[in-house]
């Protein structure tokens, strides 16, 4: 295996009393897509601050590229793209002139910036509206244009913190597929989500975080394999009866979880435990098969659910 | 793609920071310097049209009421250098008020700039050599139209340009580092104005000499650093009597206070930057 572009090692962030990010460890391997996967507040953004060299680390360790931030911030950030999770185009330039004047920042000629802008703009599907105002840009170009901004430099690693959150169905294939792209192209991805189908279709590994610290680290289907069942039902009898009848189909399954508007019963064959509940006399409001995801696996690591 | 070991990946890096630490300052300023696009208008009509205004209104105004001048030169010639040390001053509080509070908070562009090789120090550098750059083009204008009115005897005038600059400079490098600390706006700005820059306006010996205050006001101007800015103007444009040693504190105090008050906005920007 080829030596890790990013390597941390008991990696901690404290801010007085909080600790944000609790000695965590991982690495991410060149060309590979990495995924921190966690609710809102598990650190995830603070964990890409650090690695975006931006965020002085409280204790640990942490290479990036062979090379401390605290020395080396940067030279690190030369090679690096980042899309952050609050837009931060300059409202005051229009699309193209974001693309040239963030150029510059890397030490790049303007003819350079320039060439890479167009094409960039290409890529981002932005030529047409290059001379507008970012503010008339949909939330979903606004990202496209942050993106493409990121990639100026051509970077060896794009870190996205939370980049499709706020965007509509449809802008989010496109990002993805955008993304998709430059996985394929080799560039080294670094993503938080707490979205588990974007975990699923853009990473290759990735740790799910729960308050700052790590509670497992694989591949989305092998998180789905260790921590949960090839199916799940769900099935609701009403929010006054859920938790009465659990106690009564306990026996049912592998494993349960109660919540509040649903019960989830993991298994190998979800049709033959819902004709079991029925033989039972039990008729569920809904019910609904499907395959296990990473909500299940955090689900089943945290007892919470993601999006809560 | 070509597989890179890591030592090739550092030594990459340390390559793409060296033209980043060395001009950084300068990338900001050219950014900058590119917004100003978006108000150009506003900003030459403030050029053009504020100095005008100000001298018909003073100048040729006021002066009707002051026949004898003041300490031997003629109104307008005494209030012009006040005038232009005022403009720069304007133009860097500007400057230094709201597109700091936007740029941490409701357009935070700082953050997007120190994701690159920029650091804190670097942005605050490029914002201060775009608003020099400002002042200093808007301080030509009115020392072209004072000429233009008659308001500058002497050969050395145009040293006044300087002058009311580093003014301006050392005014905004004061503002930038207390906004610069701004998480939350709860009026600041308007408090700002209201307490700082209009009596600064006032009580600086700009309408007349500062000795023309009870003494218990004069400690006013001799902290104002639009006093200390505007008697150095004096000094250029119609040679203002007084002793060296004063002379040698104007500047030394208006380049101590922007040497502190750059120092004091790089720290806060550094720090803020470093969440």
């Amino acid at each position: 295996m080829p030596q890790p572009v990013i390597t941390a090692s008991q990696l901690t962030k404290t801010y007085g009393d909080f600790t944000a990010v609790d000695a965590i460890d991982f690495e991410v391997a060149p060309g590979e897509s990495f995924g921190l996967l966690g609710p809102t507040g598990a650190g995830k953004s603070t964990t890409m601050r650090m690695v975006g060299a931006v965020s002085t680390r409280t204790s640990g360790d942490l290479s990036i590229l062979g090379l401390d931030p605290n020395a080396h911030g940067p030279d690190i950030r030369s090679q690096l793209g980042v899309v952050p999770q609050q837009d931060n185009l300059d409202q005051e330039l229009r699309v193209r002139d974001n693309l040239l004047v963030y150029g510059r920042y890397f030490g790049l000629p303007r003819s350079v910036v320039a060439e890479r802008a167009d094409a960039l703009l290409e890529f981002a599907q932005l030529a047409d509206r290059r001379k507008s105002k970012v503010d008339d840009l949909s939330g979903g170009m606004k990202r496209r244009l942050t993106i493409a901004r990121a990639l100026i430099n051509e970077p060896r690693i794009l870190l996205l913190d939370e980049p499709t959150t706020g965007l509509d169905p449809q802008a989010r294939h496109i990002l993805w597929d955008r993304l998709f792209r430059l996985k394929e192209q080799g560039t080294t991805l670094v993503l938080t989500t707490h979205y588990m189908d974007e975990a699923e279709q853009l990473c290759d590994r990735l740790v799910v975080v729960d308050k700052g610290r790590i509670m497992a680290e694989g591949s989305p289907a092998s998180l789905i394999r260790e921590y949960s069942s090839k199916e799940v039902l769900e099935v609701r009898f009403g929010s006054d009866k859920n938790a009465e009848i659990a106690e009564s189909i306990r026996d049912i399954g592998e494993r349960h979880e109660v919540l509040p508007d649903r019960i989830l019963i993991y298994t190998g064959n979800g049709e033959a435990e819902l004709e079991q509940i029925t033989q039972r006399g039990l008729q569920p409001i809904t019910s609904l098969v499907r395959r296990s995801s990473l909500e299940d696996v955090f689900l089943r690591l945290t007892g919470r659910s993601l999006i809560e | 793609m070509t597989v890179q070991t890591i030592r090739e990946d550092s030594a990459r890096a340390i390559a793409g920071g060296v033209a980043p630490r060395r001009w950084g300052s300068w990338y900001i300023a050219e950014h900058r310097i590119r917004a100003m696009k978006g108000y150009a208008g506003d900003a030459i009509f403030q050029s053009f049209g504020n100095p005008l205004i100000y001298l018909f209104a003073l100048g040729v105004g006021l002066a009707s009421l002051v026949p004898q001048g003041v300490g031997g030169v003629t109104y307008l010639q005494f209030v012009a250098p006040a005038l232009m040390a005022t403009a720069a001053m304007t133009v860097a509080a500007n400057e230094t008020s709201y597109p700091v509070l936007m740029g941490f908070k409701w357009n935070p562009i700082f953050f997007g700039m120190n994701a690159s090789p920029i650091t804190g120090a670097q942005i605050v550098n490029g914002m201060m050599i775009q608003i020099a750059l400002r002042a200093v083009v808007t301080v030509a204008i009115y020392f072209g139209v004072i000429v233009l009115f008659g308001g500058v005897p002497s050969a050395t005038g145009w040293l006044a340009i300087g002058a009311a600059t580093l003014t301006g400079m050392a005014i905004g490098v004061v503002i930038s580092s207390y906004t610069s600390t701004i998480t939350e706006d709860r009026g600041q700005m308007a408090m700002l104005q209201r307490f700082g820059i209009t009596p600064l306006f006032l009580f600086s010996g700009t309408f007349f000499p500062l000795e023309q205050l009870p003494i218990y006001l004069q400690p006013i101007g001799w902290i104002s650093p639009l006093w200390h800015g505007t008697e150095l103007g004096r000094v250029a444009t119609y040679g203002l009597e007084e002793p060296i040693w004063l002379t040698v504190t104007h500047v030394g105090y208006l380049t101590t206070l922007f040497l502190v008050g750059l120092w004091a906005t790089r720290k806060h920007f550094t720090r803020r930057l470093n969440k």
